[in-house]
């Protein structure tokens, strides 16, 4: 058995920069390939995160300090991979050539496109943003889409989640207790503003969560109604109107808001299907990677070789990306002790 | 003039002028009212639902949507048995919540 042998991940994100840390003291080389110009992926674009508020800025730095030293190819995609019966063979878009004894997808996810859902009026009317852009707000303070002063705000739940005509049956898991995050910081800022969560259901599944709900129902006054928006228009003095039922009294409901924020789903990366097709991998038909077993083998693919680290496997939160990417790690050291 | 049809108000909830204050008043007095996550335990386990269309659940909902009136109807049916405070997950307690809203509704303070 030889130490020195590669693996190659694709993509840098949390679940990229972890597993490869891992895979490092575990005694291999580790090489990652990202997209874009920094480490990262969605995380380093985020203010805080759920359900303690910590800053998003602290784990990617840590991640990004945790794989140090080790070789990183950024702004750069698989252009070639090639299955030799000693390993793959990758070809990077900058004409490197890399010899790897396993691959790890850690490709992560795409952003819901929130223009796609017209109805709500993304990039139509001057006071609709998405998730991303308010957290960005957060971080920077400036979106002229946010006003000074505003007295009611809303939060759309699922856009392009649970909608089989926007593409994508599935739940994105992590919108649920965004939405209320984001309502309890936006309320903390605008302690006069009024704030409406307009929900499917709520699905808050992980520890911490329901007390973070109950904090933002008793504690801040966050107005919840059981309704998905079926429209959105804008008014003559440019407020944002919305439409819902309120499924609970079965009436229908309408509100003028200062903001709306849609709170955009998790997707498969689109990028999926041409690394899928270059290593013959079924994808599932929700577009995400298929794991040999979706129970208790979630890192495996069907090919020997090939692994999964993170979102390119479904929605998932971040301590979930993170726990996956160590397992996924532990996956490929068994699989290469195998080898000769 | 009979035009053989007349126009029906319209049911729509429009949260722009809703009064809120009766419920924000309820509020200070049973802060409860605030978790409540509609699951209808309460009006499920009710002794007189069934008879005649009482539900704290509705209670609630309808003094988020300033529908005074109807819940005003409904107050006058429950019989302050307890059983809803004993099945509710989030810990409300309902039968104060009731009574400190017949005391609103009663007094001047809520005034409506």
């Amino acid at each position: 058995m030889t130490m020195d042998r590669k693996i190659v991940i694709i993509g840098g994100g949390i679940a990229g920069m972890e597993t490869a840390a891992c895979l490092r003291d575990l005694g291999w080389t580790p090489v990652i390939v990202e997209q874009s110009s920094a480490l990262g992926g969605h995380v380093a674009e985020w203010n805080c995160l759920f359900p303690d508020l910590a800053p998003a800025g602290k784990l990617v730095d840590s991640l990004r300090a945790k794989v140090e030293g080790i070789e990183i190819h950024l702004d750069t995609v698989i252009a070639a991979i090639n299955y030799l019966r000693k390993g793959y063979s990758l070809v990077l878009s900058d004409g490197t050539k890399l010899q790897s004894d396993a691959v790890v997808f850690a490709t992560g996810f795409s952003l819901f496109r929130a223009e796609k859902k017209e109805e709500y009026g993304y990039g139509i009317y001057d006071h609709v943003i998405s998730n991303k852009d308010l957290e960005l707000w957060f971080n920077t303070g400036s979106d002229e889409r946010v006003p000074d002063n505003p007295k009611a705000v809303g939060f759309v739940h699922c856009v392009g989640s649970r909608d089989i005509k926007a593409g994508n049956t599935q739940c994105s898991k992590v919108c649920c207790i965004t939405a209320i995050k984001q309502a309890i910081e936006f309320k903390e800022k605008f302690p006069k503003a009024e704030v409406y969560c307009f929900y499917m259901d709520l699905r808050l599944f992980g520890r911490k969560y329901e007390d973070f709900y109950i904090h933002a129902q008793k504690d801040m006054g966050i107005h919840f109604i059981r309704g998905r928006v079926s429209e959105v228009s804008e008014t003559i003095d440019g407020r944002v109107f919305v439409k819902a039922e309120d499924t609970l009294s079965g009436k229908p409901l309408r509100v003028s808001l200062d903001l709306l924020v849609l709170m955009a789903g998790i997707v498969c990366n689109r990028d999926n299907d041409r690394l899928a097709q270059a290593v013959s991998l079924p994808l599932d038909e929700d577009g995400f990677f298929r794991s040999r077993d979706n129970v208790s083998q979630l890192t495996l693919s069907d090919k020997p070789g090939v692994f999964f680290a993170g979102t390119c496997t479904g929605p998932k939160t971040i301590p979930e990306t993170l726990a996956e990417a160590r397992s996924a790690a532990l996956a490929v050291n068994e699989y290469l002790k195998t080898l000769k | 003039m009979d035009f053989g049809f007349s126009l029906s108000p319209s049911s729509a909830v429009n949260l722009d002028n809703t009064d809120m204050s009766l419920y924000e008043r309820l509020c200070e007095r049973e802060p409860g009212a605030k978790t409540c996550m509609a699951c209808g335990s309460c009006s499920a386990t009710c002794t007189v639902s069934a008879i005649n269309g009482m539900s704290v659940r509705k209670v609630i909902l309808g003094l988020q949507r300033g529908q005074f009136r109807d819940v005003e109807k409904m107050l006058s049916r429950c019989m302050l048995c307890g059983k809803c405070t004993m099945v509710c997950p989030r810990g409300i307690n309902t039968r104060h919540l009731i009574l400190e809203l017949c005391r609103l509704y009663g007094s001047k303070e809520g005034e409506l």
